[in-house]
């Protein structure tokens, strides 16, 4: 149910995060100190390109991983094959694409 | 001491006998004492009771053995003993599975000789010091028992996934230098059923009683296709 | 039912990672859904936020960075067994190295804020 090809996408994508969880990690104990607020974290990211490319970057690659990871679940717990987990792959992809677009969009852009 | 043995097809229950224990006695010892005395209707497979054929494994106390070289001691819970046919495969009768779906994917894996020579070509050369061919020494003694088919877990949840066995056996081949069929052999290991399906949590590893490591050779594998997966973009 | 044949420690990391997986591609649609209210309703991802100096919600906030930290350092050790072929020693050596830096520059970072 993985070929050569899905399997290059989910190490790939993982390979792409693993830099980029260090610093969302790095981030997140910077920014939990003394609480977090809306304020401080759109002060922070809101017209800022460079967090706009590090979050697309995570969400994109995130949107990959997550799809094939639980596609490999929803084969092997649930017993789903053919078109149905493939558009279950598709779905859950675009599912978390978008999210993901739309928060990135949120706290970068207006 | 109580030994319980599973009597039927894939419905069945278990049934259990009282075999004397003796001091050195094998699991299949115990099954043959069962068949000989109590029950002549057991069913079970063996041959050569010296660990080189392959063909008396089972699950004892949950876990998959080769039963003639198996120590009752060693096996023993509570002085009580469960044996059960192999996990993964369809059980033909008691102890006996059908291997038909593990052969048959050697055969898919491309875990079959492929020549490259005719009878007028010399006789290949093998130095048994190249890094390849020690590659290959590392994985031949498998023994076909199917320990680590019954034992891998992708194999109980994805029954197209070709299993440790038929991917040792296929890096065996992608490494021997006689064997013509690299890149077939790595096309094969790539659809769907293939090498790439694997968790790596090693319970082929830790099972196979000839201490080889599928999981070291299914690795080797994805490694093998990745590379000439990149080479034939190039 | 035993299953006596699964307690060993690479089947541990597999299911480690499986369930740690999980539970993060689960979170990940909620914890989007809470960053675009900063778009849509500022003053209730605020609200949201405000929750985060509970008791209960900072242990769920450690649990989830334990569990992408989990992810991702067995996800490399995933990676680096497949793709390096490398042998037990090296493998023990680099693990070591891995740990103890992770270590040294936790400290340090922990320290620095």
């Amino acid at each position: 149910m993985l070929d050569l090809r899905l399997y290059l996408l989910q190490r790939i994508s993982a390979l792409v995060m693993a830099p980029l969880v260090l610093g969302h990690i790095a981030v997140m104990i910077y920014a939990a100190q003394g609480g977090l607020s809306a304020a401080e974290i759109l002060g922070r990211t809101q017209g800022s390109l460079g967090w706009a490319l590090f979050y697309g970057l995570f969400v994109a690659a995130v949107s990959v991983h997550g799809a094939i990871g639980l596609r490999v679940i929803a084969h092997e717990t649930l017993g789903w094959r053919g078109r149905v987990l493939s558009g279950a792959t598709w779905l859950v992809f675009l599912f978390l694409l978008s999210l993901g677009a739309r928060a990135v969009w949120a706290v970068t852009v207006p | 001491m109580d030994v319980s043995v599973w009597r039927g097809t894939a419905e069945g229950a278990f049934q259990t006998f009282q075999v004397p224990a003796r001091d050195s006695q094998t699991i299949l010892d115990v099954v043959a004492w069962i068949q000989q005395n109590l029950d002549p209707t057991l069913s079970y497979r063996f041959a050569c009771r010296v660990g080189m054929c392959g063909s008396c494994a089972m699950t004892v106390n949950g876990q998959p053995r080769w039963t003639c070289r198996t120590h009752v001691k060693k096996a023993l819970k509570n002085n009580k003993i469960q044996i059960a046919p192999l996990r993964s495969l369809p059980v033909i009768k008691d102890l006996a599975v059908d291997m038909d779906p593990f052969f048959d994917k050697w055969v898919r894996a491309e875990g079959v000789f492929h020549p490259s020579k005719t009878r007028r070509d010399k006789v290949e050369a093998l130095a048994p010091q190249t890094a390849a061919r020690q590659t290959a020494d590392a994985g031949i003694e498998c023994i076909n028992c199917a320990v680590c088919y019954a034992a891998c877990d992708v194999v109980a949840a994805n029954p197209d996934y070709l299993g440790p066995a038929a991917l040792n056996r296929a890096w065996t081949l992608v490494n021997d230098a006689k064997d013509g069929g690299y890149d077939k052999i790595l096309e094969a290991v790539s659809d769907h059923g293939g090498c790439h399906n694997c968790h790596s949590m090693g319970n082929c590893a830790r099972f196979c009683p000839n201490e080889l490591s599928p999981m070291t050779s299914i690795a080797g594998l994805k490694r093998a296709t990745v590379k000439s997966f990149f080479k034939r973009k190039a | 039912m035993i299953r006596p044949h699964r307690s060993h420690p690479l089947w541990l990391a597999f299911i480690l990672h499986r369930v740690s997986g999980l539970i993060l591609a689960l979170f990940l649609p909620v914890h989007f859904w809470v960053l675009s209210l900063a778009l849509t309703d500022p003053a209730r991802l605020d609200g949201y936020l405000a929750w985060s100096d509970l008791t209960i919600v900072k242990l769920a906030e450690f649990g989830l960075v334990f569990l992408l930290a989990v992810h991702m350092f067995g996800g490399l050790r995933l990676l680096a067994l497949e793709l390096l072929p490398w042998t037990g020693r090296q493998k023990t050596l680099a693990a070591g190295a891995v740990g103890v830096s992770v270590l040294v520059s936790g400290g340090f970072f922990l320290q620095a804020i």
